[in-house]
């Protein structure tokens, strides 16, 4: 298992893998995948149980993860690939034709790592639901991890997940959300308030914890003891806590770097505040 | 084939209670079949089901989009789910999720839908969908299925636990005549050819079979013979059936218990217009909703009748 240090160097090439392969085609969504960085490197480079060699849809006896919010498809594409899912050049692909690394995460493309499409916001829980019940019954140990926006909240279908996760007994499961309380439109608070979310997702009857998304050793904490929390009853769910454009100054403390990708100066300047820690792709 | 005045059903039976049989025989069948259901389950005739095997039966209360995603979740990991609701509630309020979690993601659920069409009866419009098959045909990856009877729902409930990939299942609500057998076999994609005839082609699914075949009798007794084909599988369509019969007979009537808009006869039309431009009269509901009544008195009223299936063959063999 990597040591904190060692995740955190991972974290500052993935944030450059991101800034580059946005900039590479003009497009895609930075601001988010930033802010997840620390995340993604938490789950795949230390949490997670699984076989990047042996990719099977399935992902029987093995830890599983659904990205509900699938516009940050770049922070889930590079970890995928820095971790062994498929060769890291492939990231200069992304968005453009014939790529398996499509605008928003699909299967119909095969590549290693991805169980289900998504981008129309608000379907990931109910898959990430449905996929723990299936490891009950197949009894898989294992745990189901989810990521969905808070943005994405707005969506109905959540709640109706949020509800029915406690009721069926999901307790393999741990959804997180990103809360960098930006969408696309401004604050989330503006937009539409999510209110008390922590009393929201106590209420439906899920173990609720927060944390700092973007201190990698309160990430690593916080998944060990929701881990710890696995098997009594209830699902569990973090709230966390995350700055969109995490670790580039000029996108931190706006919305405005949801869906837009950095012109060649900015990204000269995004990428000076990121030491090339693995080496680029 | 058979002959017409052979087919005298003297029992009837709803089409979803196939359904329910045939899910049963399947949780005894396959352990990995799964079920799920919003909130109808004696509707759907999914108890034996769920009182055989609570497991592997999901409540999901009124929240289909949240059914219709774990239906999709489950089938990483190896499950084949069964959801169920009414035909309005499978299709139209869960476009997007069937679209992105199903049918994009290319996963093995079986959107099994009840209560379709006029014959719903007295609930009303908000529940007769009459839109359903063109939405779901419209989907890549997706496989479009509308039984005739019971026994016919029973053998194609059976027979999608064998196809690998989506499906969308349409039944009925109303006790109907039974013409088929539990031992007549069900190949999805493959045309049921009723009768032989050469004057008009008939080609009906879901409810209508019946009609068509009441209808094709009496022209019968009027002097035309008519090939009657059942396409229960309206996609992947049985092109070489429909071409084999119209090329024959020169004329065709689709009838269905759908908007003539995107349904079976737009299906047909696709088939014919591309490889054999014939005359072509469709006995469907004319772009309209419906409204409570008695299901036989729906069908009446909005065209869909025995004699609106007579009318449109002679106007089809007129136009040859």
């Amino acid at each position: 298992m990597a040591n904190t240090q060692d995740l955190e160097q991972l974290s500052t090439q993935i944030r450059r893998d991101i800034l580059r392969m946005v900039h590479a085609v003009s497009s895609g969504h930075p601001g988010g995948s930033l802010g997840c960085a620390d995340f993604f490197t938490a789950l795949y480079g230390s949490v997670m149980k699984y076989d990047p060699k042996k990719f099977t849809m399935d992902g029987k006896n093995e830890d599983i993860f659904f990205l509900s919010n699938g516009h940050i498809s770049p922070v889930w594409y590079a970890t995928l690939a820095r971790h062994g899912f498929f060769s890291v050049d492939e990231l200069e692909t992304f968005r453009k034709i014939d790529s398996r690394l499509q605008g928003h995460p699909t299967t119909a493309e095969d590549l290693p790592g991805v169980r289900m499409a998504s981008g129309s916001l608000g379907q990931g829980l109910s898959v990430a639901i449905g996929a723990a019940l299936a490891k009950k019954l197949n009894n898989d140990p294992h745990t189901v991890y989810s990521l969905h926006g808070d943005g994405e909240l707005q969506e109905g279908q959540c709640w109706e997940a949020a509800m029915a996760a406690p009721h069926l007994k999901a307790d393999n499961l741990i959804a997180t959300i990103d809360y960098n309380n930006r969408q696309i439109d401004g604050d989330v608070s503006n937009v539409m308030s999510l209110g008390d979310l922590k009393a929201k997702w106590e209420a439906f009857g899920w173990t609720t914890l927060e944390m700092d998304g973007n201190d990698m050793q309160t990430v690593l904490n916080t998944l060990s003891v929701a881990k710890s929390h696995c098997g009594k009853g209830k699902p569990v769910v973090i709230i966390m806590k995350t700055e969109m454009g995490a670790g580039v100054d000029f996108m931190m403390g706006t919305h405005k770097w949801h869906g837009v990708a950095p012109n060649d100066e900015q990204l000269a300047q995004a990428l000076n505040q990121l030491e090339e820690t693995i080496g680029d792709y | 084939m058979m002959n017409l005045n052979e087919i005298n059903p003297t029992d009837q039976k709803d089409t979803r209670s196939g359904f329910g049989a045939a899910l049963a025989e399947l949780g005894a069948k396959d352990p990995n079949v799964v079920a799920l259901c919003a909130d109808l389950t004696g509707s759907l005739k999914m108890n034996v089901f769920a009182d055989a095997y609570p497991d592997r039966f999901f409540q999901t209360g009124v929240a289909e989009a949240n059914m219709i995603g774990m239906a999709a979740g489950l089938t990483i990991g190896g499950k084949t789910p069964y959801t169920g609701t009414f035909a309005n509630f499978s299709t139209g309020r869960v476009y997007d999720q069937i679209r992105q979690s199903i049918a994009y993601s290319k996963k093995n659920v079986k959107i099994c839908a009840s209560h379709a069409g006029l014959t719903l009866g007295e609930d009303g419009a908000t529940h007769q969908i009459l839109e359903d098959i063109g939405l779901m045909r419209m989907l890549p990856n997706m496989c479009v299925i509308n039984p005739c009877d019971y026994w016919q729902t029973y053998n194609a409930t059976l027979a999608i636990n064998d196809w690998d990939g989506p499906v969308y299942l349409r039944f009925g609500r109303p006790k109907w005549p039974m013409f088929t057998s539990k031992d007549q076999p069900f190949e999805i994609g493959k045309a049921w050819k009723i009768s032989d005839g050469s004057d008009v082609t008939i080609i009906a699914t879901g409810h209508m079979v019946w009609y068509a075949i009441q209808a094709a009798k009496n022209l019968q007794n009027q002097g035309f013979s008519c090939d009657v084909l059942n396409i229960h599988t309206i996609k992947p369509i049985d092109e070489q059936a429909i071409l084999e019969s119209v090329s024959k007979t020169k004329c065709v009537v689709t009838a269905e218990e759908h908007n003539r808009h995107g349904g079976l006869g737009d299906a047909v039309a696709q088939v014919l217009s591309m490889n054999l431009p014939t005359p072509h009269e469709y006995v469907a509901v004319n772009d309209t909703f419906g409204e409570s009544g008695k299901p036989v008195d729906l069908l009446k009223k909005y065209g869909l009748d025995v004699s609106d299936i007579e009318a449109a063959a002679k106007k089809a063999i007129e136009r040859k």
